[in-house]
């Protein structure tokens, strides 16, 4: 069976002043139909970068797309032409971006913003497209859709405009969503709502989601399968149980661990991951974890390691995997109990 | 309730404008009759004053002011005998507002353009092309671009009339001097607004939904980077009304600013007075249509007396 989406080696630059920073430095994952997958790393680690470059958002004079495949459907979308990437953007990729605050166009109304992508890729007459805008804006659990239909952005809260944008996204039925930190600007309370729609429609309409997030939290909540992104690669990949009881990589092993735990009804101290990324201006030859990794060998400094499988849909990124190396898992049982 | 509140401050700022007129006016030194008061007799004088209401107290005389202006009279002129300030005004206006609103749309139009041409070109040859012509715009004052106007298209090619007023060619070298400055400097502001509005979060939402980059500069980019440029347009449209005092001048266009100077040289108390005012109430208007239209373009801005 192909996948949905298939990500192969893209590597991304973009020219500053200072140089050129390498932000993707050869990333691949895939995404089957009806699947969640959740890519998951720090600030800066190139996950956004990512998620721009298959949606073709990136500022065209500043960013090069270095090398790498993207195919959707079977068809290679990286460097497509604009006319034909049109004809995908909106209607079969949806864009669920990060800030709802400022990602819906002020001036305009609401129901006409989530409109204009019915018109601009279906033949629907206009009462019908308005009909179809309302129906999504209740299927997304907006009260009231008739009157909010002509409401502008400043007239709604941030997780009704979350909500907006999730219609839009959904209105011409996509077959995959990528959600860009879709829950990172709303109040605690709000991100379960958020989160549960999300699961909710996906199951209904049997959408493959893309979740971009540094939350692992919703990690767990809403995707079948993980890959840990760090300093522009893919260091960890599997499905969430995998990732979560038996992660393969220190990286992993620190982001668990940085997560607030309740055991015996104690408050643990959290665990920090020491260091900051490396700089990818000039990034390493070798492992770029491994000056903040407590297991570091020699080889780390030089090598970056393949993926060593741990399973048939297990893959990490760590030279601890390797059978000649050292057992330390032992030490770290990251994540579950300690 | 909004309007009615502002219509009566629009009300109380002319009635401040006129009192601070008439205090600055009557402490320049001379009166009307400066000039003459060698050569008359000090009893004619004595007289022409008594005419104006000129021998009466100061309060007094900006009472008998403030009574005629209630009634919208804004009395005699004392240097034309035969003509009072509202015909003046009324003789000379259609002429200044024609130009002025001539220039404000050349201005609009082609500012508006050739600012969001550049700033979706940014860097580009065209780019550097609009904004060089810009800052010769801003920097070439009316007066100077005005002689060289007429040199070459009036008098070196002949296409258009040199001077004073008659049919509406003889408006479009005066409409063109007035309108380039105000022109450079809405390209610029539009430039800039434009640059940071596809910058915006919501210009890549619709560049995710698929739409065509004309479409996301019209429905999305422009009427966003107009906001700013707006509040722009009610100091414009004084720089023009202002502006054509020169260019009345050097096209020989009977319009309202010849009379508005000469009366400042000639004490012309009832025609300086009539003629600030006046032009206050204009600009006191479009400011007031300003806030208005930033209503439409703007959903956001209510239209409320809170907060003022």
């Amino acid at each position: 069976m192909t996948s949905l989406l298939d990500v192969k080696d893209l590597e991304v630059s973009f020219k500053t002043y200072g140089g050129e920073v390498k932000a993707v430095r050869g990333v691949d994952f895939h995404i089957n139909q009806g699947e969640v997958l959740a890519i998951v790393g720090e600030s800066g680690c190139g996950k956004s970068v990512t998620a721009q470059t298959i949606m073709g958002l990136l500022p065209k004079k500043v960013s090069m797309i270095k090398g790498g495949n993207v195919t959707f459907q079977g068809e290679e979308i990286l460097g497509l032409p604009k006319k034909k990437m049109q004809k995908i953007k909106g209607s079969k990729i949806g864009l669920i971006s990060q800030d709802p605050m400022t990602s819906l166009n002020p001036t305009m109304k609401i129901g006409s913003q989530i409109a204009e992508t019915i018109k601009k890729h279906t033949d629907l007459p206009k009462y019908q497209i308005k009909n179809r805008t309302i129906e999504l804006l209740g299927l997304v659990g907006i009260p009231n859709p008739e009157k909010r239909y002509s409401q502008y952005p400043h007239e709604l809260s941030g997780g009704m405009r979350q909500r907006v944008l999730i219609a839009m996204a959904l209105s011409c039925e996509p077959q995959l969503i990528i959600a860009d930190e879709p829950t990172t600007a709303l109040d605690v309370t709000i991100q379960a709502q958020i989160l549960d729609l999300l699961k909710d429609l996906q199951q209904r309409l049997n959408t493959s989601i893309l979740i971009i997030t540094h939350d692992l939290g919703v990690v767990a909540e809403i995707a079948q399968r993980v890959s840990v992104m760090y300093a522009g690669k893919v260091i960890e990949s599997g499905t969430v149980e995998e990732i979560f009881d038996n992660p393969k990589h220190p990286y992993t092993w620190g982001l668990l661990n940085s997560i607030p735990k309740y055991t015996n009804g104690e408050k643990e101290r959290l665990v920090p991951i020491e260091g900051s990324p490396p700089d990818l201006f000039a990034p390493p030859a070798g492992c770029p974890f491994a000056p903040r990794c407590e297991y570091a060998m020699e080889i780390c400094i030089g090598e970056m390691p393949d993926a060593k499988q741990i399973s048939e849909s297990h893959h990490a990124k760590c030279w601890l995997n390797d059978p000649r190396a050292p057992i330390v898992e032992g030490l770290v049982a990251a994540g579950r109990n300690e | 309730m909004y309007i009615i509140k502002r219509l009566f401050t629009m009300l109380v700022t002319i009635w401040v404008i006129t009192t601070l007129t008439f205090i600055i006016m009557h402490s320049i030194p001379g009166d009307p009759f400066a000039s003459d008061a060698d050569v008359l007799p000090e009893e004619v004088l004595e007289n022409m004053r008594a005419k104006f209401n000129l021998d009466e107290p100061m309060p007094v005389q900006y009472a008998l002011y403030l009574k005629n202006l209630a009634t919208l009279d804004l009395g005699p002129s004392i240097q034309s005998k035969t003509r009072d300030v509202n015909t003046l005004i009324a003789d000379g206006f259609p002429a200044s507002a024609l130009l002025g609103i001539q220039s404000l749309v050349i201005a609009l139009v082609f500012g508006l353009i050739l600012g969001i041409i550049a700033a979706l070109n940014r860097n580009g040859i065209i780019d550097y092309a609009a904004m060089a012509f810009a800052i010769i715009g801003i920097s070439i004052p009316s007066f100077i671009l005005a002689p060289l106007l007429i040199k070459y298209f009036a008098v070196d090619w002949g296409l258009l009339p040199v001077a004073s007023w008659g049919t509406w060619l003889h408006t479009v070298l005066p409409s063109v001097a007035l309108a380039t400055a105000p022109l450079a400097i809405v390209a610029r502001f539009m430039r800039s607004s434009m640059l940071e509005v596809m910058n915006q979060n919501y210009i890549k939402t619709a560049d995710a939904k698929g739409l065509s980059t004309t479409g996301i500069v019209i429905k999305h980019g422009i009427r966003n980077a107009l906001i700013p440029v707006i509040s722009f347009i009610g100091p414009l449209a004084a720089f023009l009304l202002t502006g054509t005092f020169v260019i009345e001048k050097i096209f020989a266009i009977p319009g309202i600013g010849k009379y508005f100077v000469d009366s400042i040289f000639n004490r012309d108390y009832p025609v300086i007075l009539g003629t600030t005012i006046f032009f206050s109430a204009i600009l006191i208007i479009t400011l007031f249509l300003v806030d208005i239209s930033y209503r439409i373009v703007d959903p956001r801005i209510k239209l409320s007396s809170k907060g003022d």
